[in-house]
């Protein structure tokens, strides 16, 4: 991957970036009842064009954050520091008519739970046409060619475009989300959990759908989710968000079969592989809760579920740094940790 | 093994509901013989809509089953309020998401005790013990110590702290087996494993026995000893998840296991994952011969026609596999297969195994 190390001093001072998407020391934060809530803190992460990236986390970690921050989609009343560069354009500064324009078209997004995310009394065809009316400004009749072009994308009948979303099952439901983002033919699409709710079978559907299609039209692809091997296998590259930071990165497979910090391999162990001896009848988890964002704990925020924590923890909050080529990783174990690490 | 009498079976149970719009009938459960044994944990696995939800919950006394029966301990389950009652003290309920099984306005105190005075256990607090059996259940189900927990609401708590809830208020009552319906689904990855270790230490420390319904082949692969497999309201292959879940014979399994991310199956067979197209079909029409040849792969590319069994796929309905503990498949395609001679579909009963004639003894 084009990608170096990615601790912060190793980066090439402002240089004109051949990222399309370059998200830089992004912090944000949610005003609530009970205090300001620092959802991300401090993200440094990039995406070239065409490639896929995989990010992984559990709920609360800042991950669906980061991706709403992609396209602007936090609440009012949220702080937002640092710099989210869409093809050399800041996000976070631009004004609301380019912003509009670059919803849909810069970069699209396929939330988790498609039933939600329809209009429920609305024909798919026409929450399909919708965007491509609004940005591409062609006629009725052409967006409904569009339209038609996109279902068969995405492997729904013609037939199905007059369906209302209740109509169509949930697997159905993600594919008329795929061929909305798809619609005007974005740089990026950001899927956030896109297959979570689905059966198995499904959802190998669907990211076989989501992975020919991106590949297909040289798309960019942020997918976020809980399941590390998901990510493995669709996406080039993989980073994992931990109590909103990134605590390792790297090449996907080399991410999820020999992860450097010790949070990545938790997460690989906790979805076993079928077959694998050392995990049947053993189910591998990590004690204690994700970190409440509000009152993490000094140093490492990891320390207190950390098998290999020591005492240095307490008092370093370890930032990302090299860990191989390509890699990188957030833990004081990282230089003394040999390659192979423990898996 | 051959002495031993099932906790919980199902024998030959049909259950169906009017299909929507009023429109025919829908058989979500269509002949299923299932068996857990004490101290086994027994995962039922299939897709949404295949049936493992209803016969979860024909099981647990919550629908009344349209055909067959459910044995409780060898005797048949009586639909009495009192006999349920009785059953339901023994066959506890475990469900996906805990936000939604706990009454938010509920302490944790009274969300475990809850069993117990419904059992009449204890009259409101009255009996002395009432407190040491939620301390005892709370620290079972990993919350300890148990008396910081008692005065907290759900919304205190995390997801993983509210499922060990959950089991608290299963274990209270002592049961012999908990049914557990994705029991970590709504869970975070991490915390997901430590739940499974709690199941799988309630089995080996108390010997009771679980039967967990779930779409996750990984969670088999965790706690589970035996596996079923259900398709469209029947189950189509069963055995021990080691055999099942590395050697499937149904071409069902071997696609539901070839389409998991990083599987072993589809590295080692070469021949990269089998997606199957559509979805869960239609329960109010179910395919004549094998439920499952419209989505079969070995129909489709041709194998079953060159086997010369393709008449039978499409017409001849496969024989109902028996609960007991051997590896069986409903498939015309086994035995027929030079892959693999020495399974065969015929559920023929054996020594130990033949399931019905022993119930009907006890």
């Amino acid at each position: 991957m084009t990608q170096p190390g990615r601790a912060p001093e190793a980066r090439p001072d402002k240089a004109p970036t051949a990222q399309l998407l370059d998200i830089r020391n992004l912090t944000v934060t949610y005003r609530t009842g009970g205090g300001p809530l620092p959802a991300v803190r401090g993200v440094d992460l990039s995406l070239a064009a065409g490639q896929k990236l995989g990010l992984a986390g559990e709920s609360g970690c800042g991950k669906s954050t980061l991706a709403a921050s992609v396209l602007r989609l936090l609440p009012p009343g949220t702080t937002t520091t640092g710099e989210i560069l869409l093809g050399g354009e800041d996000v976070l500064t631009m004004g609301w008519s380019r912003l509009r324009a670059v919803r849909w078209a810069g970069a699209s997004i396929v939330f988790q739970g498609a039933m939600h995310s329809l209009n429920p009394v609305r024909r798919i065809a026409h929450q399909i046409a919708e965007p491509i009316l609004l940005h591409d400004k062609v006629s009725e009749t052409l967006a409904h060619e569009r339209v038609a072009v996109l279902l068969e994308q995405v492997g729904l009948a013609a037939a199905r475009a007059s369906a209302y979303p209740h109509e169509l099952s949930g697997g159905q439901r993600q594919r008329v989300m795929i061929a909305m983002a798809l619609a005007c033919s974005p740089n990026l699409i950001v899927a956030d959990e896109p297959t979570t709710a689905l059966d198995v079978m499904v959802q190998a559907q669907i990211l076989r759908l989501i992975g020919d299609l991106v590949a297909a039209q040289g798309i960019s692809l942020l997918m976020i989710s809980h399941d590390l091997a998901v990510l493995a296998q669709t996406c080039d590259r993989l980073a994992v968000m931990y109590a909103g930071r990134i605590v390792e990165d790297g090449p996907a497979h080399q991410v999820f079969t020999d992860g450097r910090h010790p949070y990545t391999r938790a997460l690989a162990a906790a979805f076993p592989r079928i077959g694998d001896p050392s995990s049947r009848r053993a189910p591998h988890g990590l004690p204690g809760d994700p970190p409440d964002p509000t009152a993490l704990p000094t140093g490492c925020a990891f320390r207190p579920r950390c098998p290999l924590a020591i005492e240095t923890c307490a008092h370093v909050d370890p930032a990302l740094s090299v860990a191989g080529p390509g890699r990188a990783a957030a833990c004081v174990h990282v230089t003394s940790v040999p390659t192979g690490g423990e898996r | 093994m051959t002495e031993r009498v099932p906790v919980l079976s199902a024998h030959d149970l049909r259950v169906s509901f009017p299909a929507r719009h009023g429109h025919g009938v829908a058989h979500a459960v269509d002949r299923v013989n299932l068996d857990v044994y004490p101290g086994e944990i027994v995962a039922l696995v299939g897709e949404s809509g295949c049936g493992k939800t209803t016969l979860a919950r024909t099981l647990l006394g919550l629908e009344k089953p349209g055909g067959g029966q459910v044995l409780h301990h060898g005797q048949p389950v009586r639909y009495t309020s009192r006999g349920l009652k009785a059953y339901r003290r023994d066959v506890q309920l475990v469900l996906q998401d805990p936000s939604g099984s706990l009454n938010p306005r509920h302490t944790v105190y009274e969300a475990v005790a809850e069993g117990l005075r419904i059992h009449g256990h204890t009259a409101l607090g009255d009996f002395p013990d009432e407190q040491a059996k939620v301390a005892d259940a709370l620290a079972r189900a990993g919350l300890r110590p148990a008396e910081r927990f008692f005065l907290r609401y759900p919304h205190e708590l995390s997801g993983g702290q509210r499922q060990r809830v959950v089991i608290a208020g299963a274990l209270v009552l002592d049961p012999a087996i908990l049914v557990a319906d994705e029991p970590v689904a709504s869970l975070d990855a991490s915390v997901r494993g430590e739940i499974l270790k709690l199941l799988l230490g309630l089995r080996d420390e108390r010997g009771l026995s679980a039967l967990v319904v779930t779409h996750d082949l990984g969670l088999a692969w965790n706690i589970a000893d035996r596996v079923a497999v259900m398709y469209l309201g029947r189950i189509v292959e069963t055995g021990p998840v080691e055999k099942i879940l590395t050697a499937p014979e149904h071409p069902y399994t071997r696609a539901l296991l070839s389409v998991l991310p990083e599987s072993g199956l589809s590295e080692a067979g070469g021949a990269g994952p089998t997606i199957l197209t559509g979805e869960a079909p239609d329960p109010t029409r179910i395919p004549t011969g094998c439920r499952f040849h419209p989505r079969c792969p070995v129909v489709a590319s041709g194998r079953a026609a060159a086997l010369d069994i393709e008449a039978a796929c499409r017409g001849r309905d496969l024989p109902v596999l028996d609960g007991g503990g051997e590896a069986q498949v409903a498939c015309h395609a086994v035995g027929s297969d030079a892959g693999a001679p020495d399974l065969r579909t015929t559920p023929t009963p054996r020594p130990g195994a033949g399931a019905a004639p022993r119930r009907r003894r006890r």
